[in-house]
């Protein structure tokens, strides 16, 4: 376990190196976010209540998209591992004595904490300035709502972390990886909340796994989500183990099958 | 050989080599670059089927019916895809800053910026003009315009404005790169964030922001002012009508000052040194 934690802490480190990208990474996150508010704005405009949804929920979600999606990792096309299995270092990595998946998903927990301390407040500070916020004050949403960022965390890391591994086999995950950004990113609710989506579209976009990772934390957060904490929390476990699971076996199959590239 | 070193090549010769190189570099790996470029045809795609979604919920926003909306991203869409393919090789100069390889395109006797625009072209990036476009045909058909040679004319200009305030963006933003190496996505907010949001009516930024985004970033030049000229549409910030038709000037301006300020950047440029 401590070595994971040293992994941790030591990555956590460097990605807290980086300030001054961290500040102009914060003014970006901010614009845009201000771009996806007065979207949403707009929309509210024409219809006060979407699904339970009134204006101020949704100038809040545009910027707890902008806040999350630099730990959850949305903009990520796999892990740090990808480049490391195209180049051949990864036969560095499967010497070293510990379990290969929980090694870098302790890598990859020190970039979401050290990027989520220096990026996720600035932009939602900046929004709740200038737009109506709805963030509650019970300490019990606020302790729902963390759960559910570090269930849909590891479900972010999962599904990266598989994508990575594929370049095992096809020497190149970064097509893949396109192909699954571009569906994560609309099936995460960046583009648009998925409560707004409507019908088949809704109920497909709310069952992928994607919705954990802002959806369903914000929803949480504003005492909408159907079917509860409870179902919340449940829905992101699945997900979360369904996908660990497939990243296990992949990894016992790679570790027996596959020829390191590099030479 | 020894003419070439005598006479530098001209930078649009040289630009479009420079693009047939990468290209044949890039042809290389076409499994890899059909896969990303697909990714990139969906990605494009899902901001569309954004729109659709947010119109399956009301019929008109920010007074904008869904063609109208449609031919604001259309237009935008297609500019914008034409400049990422002319233009997005700027995207790669912050590392060669960083790294120091940007030396070498110093000490090359071409153009600087002809090698910065040109750099890891690859012709995926053609894919992105196909929903762009297919998506304005539709809008064109869907709207009830009655065209005239005038707004015929107009609509051509604005997409070709459009691409050239773009690669003026593209070029500025390479050189925010030079004053700030890490900062990567600042430069972004310029290219990626200008084209967000000229994909919607520009009223629904609000007076503030929405003038902002016209005097000081012309932004609205690149489709949002000739497009209200083309849908007949009253400006809802009941600016004067002169500005419908005042892109061409913008672009040109603009243009004129992004390459003054790249000359700047390249005459002030330190390298990194290691």
């Amino acid at each position: 376990m401590r070595v994971y934690l040293t992994a941790a802490r030591l990555s956590l480190r460097r990605y807290l190196t980086y300030r001054s990208s961290a500040v102009a990474g914060v003014v970006t996150t901010t614009v845009f976010g201000f771009i996806r508010a007065y979207v949403l704005v707009a929309l509210w405009k024409q219809k006060p209540e979407i699904n339970g949804w009134d204006l101020a929920d949704a100038t809040t979600y545009a910027f707890l998209t902008q806040g999350l999606m630099v730990p959850m990792g949305v903009f990520m096309n796999g892990t740090e591992l990808g480049p490391r299995i195209r180049s051949g270092d990864v036969a560095i990595d499967l010497y070293r004595p510990v379990d290969f998946q929980c090694w870098w998903l302790a890598l990859d927990t020190g970039r979401a904490v050290g990027t989520g301390l220096l990026r996720s407040l600035p932009p939602v500070l900046a929004g709740s300035l200038v737009f109506p916020f709805a963030l509650p004050l019970s300490p019990v949403r606020w302790i729902a709502f963390s759960l559910c960022c570090v269930i849909g965390y590891v479900v972010s890391f999962s599904l990266r972390y598989l994508i990575s591994i594929i370049a095992f086999w096809t020497m190149d995950e970064r097509g893949v990886a396109a192909l699954v950004f571009a569906v994560g990113f609309f099936c995460s609710g960046m583009i648009l909340p998925l409560t707004v989506m409507p019908g088949t579209l809704g109920t497909i976009v709310q069952h992928t796994p994607w919705a954990t990772m802002i959806q369903i934390p914000s929803s949480v957060l504003f005492g909408t989500q159907p079917g509860g904490v409870g179902y919340a929390l449940a829905f992101g476990l699945f997900w979360a183990l369904v996908l660990m699971g497939a990243g296990r076996l992949l990894t016992e199959a790679a570790r027996r099958k596959v020829v390191v590239q590099g030479g | 050989m020894a003419e070439s070193a005598e006479r530098p090549l001209a930078a649009p010769v040289a630009y479009l080599l420079l693009v047939r190189m990468w290209s044949r570099s890039a042809l290389q790996y076409r499994t890899s670059m059909l896969l990303t470029g697909l990714g990139q045809l969906f990605t494009t795609s899902l901001d569309l089927v954004a729109i659709l979604v947010l119109y399956s919920q009301v019929k008109v926003l920010g007074g904008f019916t869904l063609p109208q909306t449609l031919y604001l991203y259309g237009t935008t869409r297609v500019a914008f895809a034409l400049s990422d393919i002319v233009a997005s090789g700027v995207e790669t100069l912050a590392d060669a800053i960083r790294l120091g390889t940007f030396d070498l395109v110093l000490i090359r006797p071409v153009s600087t910026l002809a090698q910065v625009l040109a750099d890891q072209f690859n012709p995926k990036r053609f894919n992105k003009l196909v929903p762009a476009a297919a998506t304005l045909i539709w809008a064109l058909t869907d709207l009830p315009v009655h065209w005239t040679a005038a707004k015929i004319a107009v609509c051509a200009g604005t997409i070709l404005c459009g691409f050239v305030l773009y690669c003026a963006f593209w070029v500025l933003s390479g050189c925010i790169s030079f004053l700030a190496v890490d900062a990567r996505e600042l430069a972004n907010t310029f290219t990626y964030g200008s084209e967000f949001a000229t994909e919607y009516p520009l009223n629904i930024f609000g007076r503030p922001l929405g003038l902002t985004l016209t005097f000081v970033v012309p932004v609205a030049f690149v489709t949002w002012q000739p497009s209200l000229y083309v849908l007949g549409h009253p400006d809802p910030f009941g600016l004067p009508g002169f500005l419908r038709l005042a892109s061409p000037v913008v672009a040109a301006v603009f243009s004129a000052l992004a390459v003054l300020a790249w000359r700047a950047c390249i005459r002030r440029y330190r390298s990194s040194g290691s």
